[in-house]
C-alpha cells in the first residue's frame, strides 16, 4: 500500500506543477470555456482537495499506527474496542463535510438545469454512428460523421500510423457551429439506440435517447474549435462518432448561416435532374462508404451473424422497389435504419444503383432521383 | 430403514470417494470448496478478456480485435467477473465459514445447497458459449440497455437464460444462508455475538433475495420485446428505454453492496486478529452495515445522472449518494482504530486487509467526487468511472477475498501456505494493480470515454502504462494458483488456532475440522 501512498502524493504534487493540457500527459478535468464548465471545474477541485485532506488524516493514522504500534517493536495491544462519542463525532463530521460540499453543488445543478431563455436551438440526433444537427429556426440540417482520415487509419492493421492522422478519432466532416456569446439551448434525441452527446470544452454530456427530448445548454465565451465524442454505448462503432463543434463570432457565423443554405439549394437542384449511370454509380460509391460501409463492410461483404452482406444480397439483387423500401424505410427489429430522413433523393438514387451494380453485384438496372422521391 | 441408518453413518466417517463425492455432496465445506475453484477458474477467465482488451488498448489504431469483438469483451468480462467470479467466493467462503463460525453442523438446507452451487456451471456454460454463437457475444454492455442490446443476434436469448439460472442459484444461496444464520446458531450466540462476516453476509443475503427478482423481471421484459412483440422499453410502441435503466440500477446498486459488504466483513475478522485487538465499536459496524444496506435502495439514479432527469430528483439522488459516505466512513474509522494501539504483525492476510483499506478508499474517494451531480456530468461514462469502481471491485472486493483465502487456507487445509510468496503475491499485486488502474483516473479527467475500442493519440501514454500494469497484475495471479495448490497438496501443519491473535469458533475446531463441523455444539459464553 506504500505505493498507493506514493501515487497519490505523486498525484498532489503533479496536480500543482502541471497544467490541464499538457499534451500527451494530461491528468485534470479540462477547465472548458463556458461560465457553467469553469464552476464544475472549480467544484472538481473543490471536492478533490476535501478527498486529499481527508485522505492525508485517515493515511497518516494508519501509517502512523503501522510503523509504531507493531509487535516486531515490542508494542503491546491495547484493550479498548469501544466509544460512543468517537462514533457519534465520526459520524457527524462527515456529515458536515458533506453538506459543505452539498451546496454549491446543488447551486450549479440548478444553473445547468436552467435552459430558459435561450438565444437559439439546436436539436442534435444520435444514429448508429453519425450526429445529425438541425437548426429549426434557420431551417439548416445536416449529417456529421468521423472525417475520412481518421476513418481509414482506425480500420484494423489500416497500416496507417494514428499519430499521424490530425485530431485522430476527433475530427468530422462537418462541424457543428455556433456563435460566441450566446445562450444555446442543444435539444437531444435519438434515432435508433442511446448515445450521450458529449463536449467536455463546453461541460455538455447529456443522453440522446429514442422517444425522449433532453434539453441542455452552453454559452461559449471564447471562438475556437472544441472536440468530443459519444459518451453512451452504441453499438459497434461506439468510439468513432465524434463531436465537433466550432464557436465562431456573431458575423463569422451569420456568414455560415447564409453558405449553408446556399448549398441546401444546390443540393436540392440535384435531386430534380436526370444523373447519368457513370454520376450515380460514383457518387453512390462516396454514400456507401459514408452511410453502408460502417455494418456492410467497405467490400460490401458485411459481418456473418450480425449485418448481413450486400454481395449477393437476395434484397440488393432483387425487385427494385424492395431494395428501395429497405433502404428508405429500414428493418424493424434489426439495426438497418431508415435512410428516407437522412439523404436526399439524389443519394438514395445513387446508393441503390451503386449497390446493385457495385459490390459485386450486376443487376444493370439503375434509379433516378425523381423514382425515389415518388415513394416518399 | 436400514439402509437409511447405514447411509447416515458412513457419512460419520467422511466424504464419499471419487467425482460422486462432488457432484452428489451435501456437506458445506465440500460445496463452499467447490464455489471458491470454480470462482477462481471464473476470475482467470475474465481476467483474460481483461488481457484482451488491454492489449488491444495498449496503443491507439485497432491492432488485434475488431470493434464488435472488443465490446464483446467488455460486456462478457463483467458479466463473468461479477456473476461468475466474485458473487461465488463470497458464497463459497460463506459455505465453509458461516456454519463453523456459529457453531452449526452444517448449512440449514444442504440438498438445495448443492442444487444452488451446481446451477452455476450450466449458466456459466451457456453464457461462454455465445463466443461461439451466430453474431457473437453479447456486446450491449453488462448493463443490457435497449435499445442497444436487443441488436444482439443469436446469444440473445442465451444471456437472458444464464442470468436467470445465475439469478436462482444467487436466490437459492442467499436464502440458505438466513436459514443457517437464523436457526442454527450454537446456544448463547446471539445476534450481537455474531462474527463480523456472518453479520455483513446475513445482510447480503436480504439484499440479493430482494434485487435478483428485479434482475429477473426486467431481463425477461427485454425477452418479450424482442420475441414477443411486447414494447416495455420501445419508445416507438409507447415503451419506455430509461425505464429499463432505472429497473436495472435499483438491482444493480444494491448489487454492488452484495460484491462489497462480505468484503467488509472479511476485513473485520482480519485486522482485530493481526492487531491482536478486538474489533473497534463492533455494535456501530452492525449499524453501518445496516444504513449501507438500507441507503444502496434509493440512490440507484446516480449511475444515469445524465439520463435527463427533473432537478428534483437529481437533488435527491445527490444526497442520498453522499450519505452513504457516513456509514462507510464509520466503518473505516473503526478499522484505523482497531489497529491503533495494536501489537500488529504483517502476515499475509493482514497485508491484503491492509492494502484493502487504503485502495477501497481510494476507490470511495473518488465515489465521493461522482456523487456531486455537476461534476459527475464531466465523469459520467469515462475511465474516471472505470477507475473507480476498479478500484473498489480489485483492490477492493477482489482482494478481500484473497485476504480471506490467506487467513482459511490453513484452517481448510491443515497446512500452512507459503508466507514468502504469500507477501510477493501481495506485494506483486499492489504494485500493479496502481499502474494498471491510477493511470485510468488521469485518461478519464482528460476526456477519454469508457467502453471505445479505440482512442485519440493524446491518451496513449497512460493507456500503455494501464496495459503493462494489467498484465503484471494478470501474471502475478499465476503465482496465487500456484500457492493455494501447494498448500492444499502439503507443506507445514497449522494448528488449530493458526494465528495467535485469532479468536471464534472455527480456531477451535481442527485444522482442517472434521467432515461434520460441530457434532456436539459448542457454548459460546
Amino acid at each position: 500500500m506504500n505505493k498507493a501512498v506514493q501515487l497519490l502524493t505523486g498525484l498532489v504534487s503533479a496536480m500543482a506543477v502541471t497544467s490541464a493540457n499538457a499534451g500527451g500527459w494530461g491528468i485534470n478535468l479540462r477547465e472548458g470555456v463556458t461560465d457553467l464548465s469553469h464552476e464544475i471545474y472549480d467544484l472538481h477541485m473543490l471536492v478533490f482537495w476535501v478527498c486529499v485532506i481527508i485522505g492525508v488524516l485517515v493515511f497518516g493514522v494508519m501509517i502512523y499506527s503501522m510503523v509504531h504500534h507493531r509487535a516486531s517493536k515490542g508494542h503491546k495491544a491495547a484493550t479498548f474496542h469501544e466509544s460512543t462519542l468517537a462514533e457519534i463525532l465520526w459520524t457527524i463530521a462527515p456529515i458536515l463535510v458533506l453538506g459543505f460540499l452539498t451546496v454549491p453543488a446543488a447551486k450549479a445543478l440548478i444553473k445547468i438545469e436552467d435552459s430558459s431563455n435561450s438565444d437559439m436551438t439546436i436539436k442534435v440526433t444520435g444514429y448508429q454512428w453519425k450526429w445529425q444537427y438541425e437548426y429549426p429556426e434557420e431551417g439548416i440540417s445536416f449529417f456529421s460523421s468521423m472525417s475520412d482520415p481518421s476513418r481509414k487509419a482506425s480500420v484494423r492493421d489500416s497500416g496507417i500510423d494514428p499519430n499521424s492522422v490530425e485530431h485522430y478519432l476527433l475530427d468530422v466532416d462537418n462541424p457543428v457551429v455556433i456563435p460566441v456569446g450566446k445562450k444555446v439551448r442543444f435539444l437531444f434525441t435519438s434515432n435508433d439506440v442511446n448515445h450521450a452527446w458529449w463536449v467536455p470544452d463546453l461541460a455538455v454530456k447529456k443522453d440522446a435517447i429514442p422517444g425522449f427530448i433532453n434539453d441542455m445548454w452552453a454559452n461559449v465565451t471564447e471562438p475556437g474549435t472544441y472536440r468530443g465524442q459519444c459518451a453512451e454505448l452504441c453499438g459497434k462503432d461506439h468510439g468513432f462518432m465524434p463531436i465537433v463543434v466550432i464557436a465562431k463570432e456573431q458575423a463569422d457565423y451569420d456568414a455560415w448561416v447564409s453558405e449553408q443554405l446556399a448549398s441546401a439549394e444546390e443540393t436540392k437542384a440535384a435531386s430534380e435532374k436526370t444523373w447519368d449511370r457513370d454520376a450515380l454509380m460514383a457518387q453512390g460509391e462516396k454514400v456507401y462508404a459514408s452511410s453502408c460501409a460502417a455494418c456492410h463492410q467497405a467490400g460490401g461483404q458485411g459481418i456473418p451473424g450480425v449485418f448481413p452482406a450486400i454481395t449477393g444480397s437476395p434484397t440488393v439483387t432483387g425487385e427494385i422497389g424492395e431494395h428501395l423500401n429497405t433502404i428508405m424505410n429500414g428493418r424493424t427489429g434489426t439495426a438497418m435504419q431508415a435512410y428516407a430522413g437522412q439523404l436526399n433523393d439524389a443519394d438514395i438514387a445513387a446508393v441503390t444503383t451503386f449497390q446493385r451494380n457495385g459490390l459485386g453485384n450486376a443487376v444493370g438496372d439503375m434509379v433516378q432521383p425523381a423514382d425515389v422521391k415518388a415513394l416518399r | 430403514m436400514d439402509t437409511h441408518a447405514a447411509e447416515a453413518h458412513d457419512d460419520h466417517h467422511g466424504p464419499a470417494k471419487g467425482l460422486m463425492r462432488w457432484i452428489r455432496t451435501t456437506n458445506h465445506k465440500d460445496i463452499g470448496t467447490l464455489y471458491l475453484w470454480f470462482s477462481l477458474l471464473m476470475f482467470l477467465i475474465g481476467g483474460v478478456m481483461a488481457l484482451i482488451i488491454r492489449a488491444e488498448l495498449f496503443q491507439p489504431g485497432l491492432q488485434f480485435i475488431d470493434p464488435q469483438f472488443f465490446n464483446s469483451m467488455t460486456t462478457m468480462h463483467a458479466l463473468i467477473m461479477i456473476f461468475a467470479a466474485l458473487m461465488p467466493a463470497f458464497v463459497g467462503l460463506a459455505n465453509w465459514m458461516l456454519p463453523i463460525m456459529i457453531g452449526a453442523p452444517d448449512m440449514a438446507l444442504p440438498r438445495m445447497n448443492n442444487w444452488s452451487f451446481w446451477i452455476l456451471p450450466f449458466a456459466v456454460t451457456m453464457l461462454l458459449s455465445t463466443l461461439f454463437v451466430e453474431g457473437g457475444a453479447p456486446a450491449g454492455g453488462w448493463t443490457m440497455y435497449p435499445p442497444l442490446v436487443l441488436q444482439t443476434g443469436a446469444a440473445f436469448p442465451m444471456l437472458i437464460f444464464s442470468i436467470h439460472l445465475l439469478g436462482i442459484s444467487s436466490i437459492m444461496g442467499s436464502i440458505n444462508i438466513i436459514a443457517t444464520i437464523m436457526n442454527l446458531r450454537a446456544p448463547g450466540m446471539s445476534y450481537m455475538k455474531m462474527p463480523m462476516f456472518v453479520w455483513t453476509w446475513f445482510i447480503t443475503a436480504f439484499l440479493l433475495i430482494a434485487t435478483m427478482p428485479v434482475l429477473a423481471g426486467a431481463v425477461t421484459m427485454l425477452l418479450t420485446d424482442k420475441y414477443f412483440a411486447t414494447s416495455f422499453f420501445n419508445a416507438a410502441g409507447g415503451g419506455d428505454p430509461v425505464m429499463f435503466q432505472h429497473i436495472f440500477w435499483f438491482f444493480g446498486h444494491p448489487e454492488v453492496y452484495i460484491l462489497i459488504l462480505p468484503a467488509f466483513g472479511i476485513v473485520s475478522q482480519i485486522i482485530p486478529t493481526f492487531a491482536r485487538k478486538p474489533l473497534f465499536g463492533y455494535s456501530s459496524m452492525v449499524y453501518a452495515t445496516a444504513s449501507i444496506a438500507f441507503l444502496s435502495f434509493i440512490v440507484w439514479a446516480h449511475h444515469m445522472f445524465t439520463v435527463g432527469m427533473p432537478v428534483a430528483g437529481e437533488l435527491f439522488f445527490m444526497v442520498a449518494t453522499m450519505l452513504i459516505a457516513v456509514p462507510t466512513g464509520v466503518k473505516v474509522f473503526n478499522w484505523v482504530s482497531t489497529m491503533w494501539r495494536g501489537s500488529m504483525t504483517f502476515e499475509t492476510p493482514m497485508l491484503f486487509a491492509i492494502g484493502f483499506v487504503f485502495m477501497f478508499t481510494i476507490g470511495g474517494f473518488s465515489g465521493v467526487m461522482m456523487a456531486m451531480t455537476p461534476v459527475d456530468f464531466q465523469y459520467h461514462d469515462t475511465y474516471f468511472i472505470v477507475a473507480h469502481f476498479h478500484y473498489v471491485l480489485v483492490p477492493g472486493a477482489i482482494f478481500s477475498v484473497m485476504a480471506a483465502v490467506y487467513y482459511w487456507l490453513p484452517k481448510w487445509t491443515g497446512n500452512m501456505y507459503d508466507e514468502k510468496l504469500g507477501k510477493f503475491h501481495f506485494w506483486m499485486s499492489t504494485v500493479f494493480v496502481n499502474i494498471l488502474f491510477f493511470p485510468q483516473h488521469f485518461v478519464g479527467l482528460a476526456g477519454m470515454p469508457r467502453r471505445i475500442p479505440d482512442y485519440s493519440v493524446q491518451f496513449t501514454n497512460f493507456n500503455m502504462i494501464s496495459t503493462i500494469g494489467a498484465f503484471g497484475f494478470g501474471l502475478s495471479q499465476l503465482l496465487f494458483v500456484y500457492i493455494v495448490i501447494k498448500a492444499a497438496r502439503g507443506g507445514a501443519k497449522a494448528t488449530d488456532q493458526v494465528w495467535d491473535g485469532a479468536e471464534g469458533l472455527e480456531w477451535t475446531l481442527s485444522s482442517p475440522p472434521p467432515y461434520h463441523s460441530f457434532s456436539t455444539q459448542p457454548v459460546v459464553k
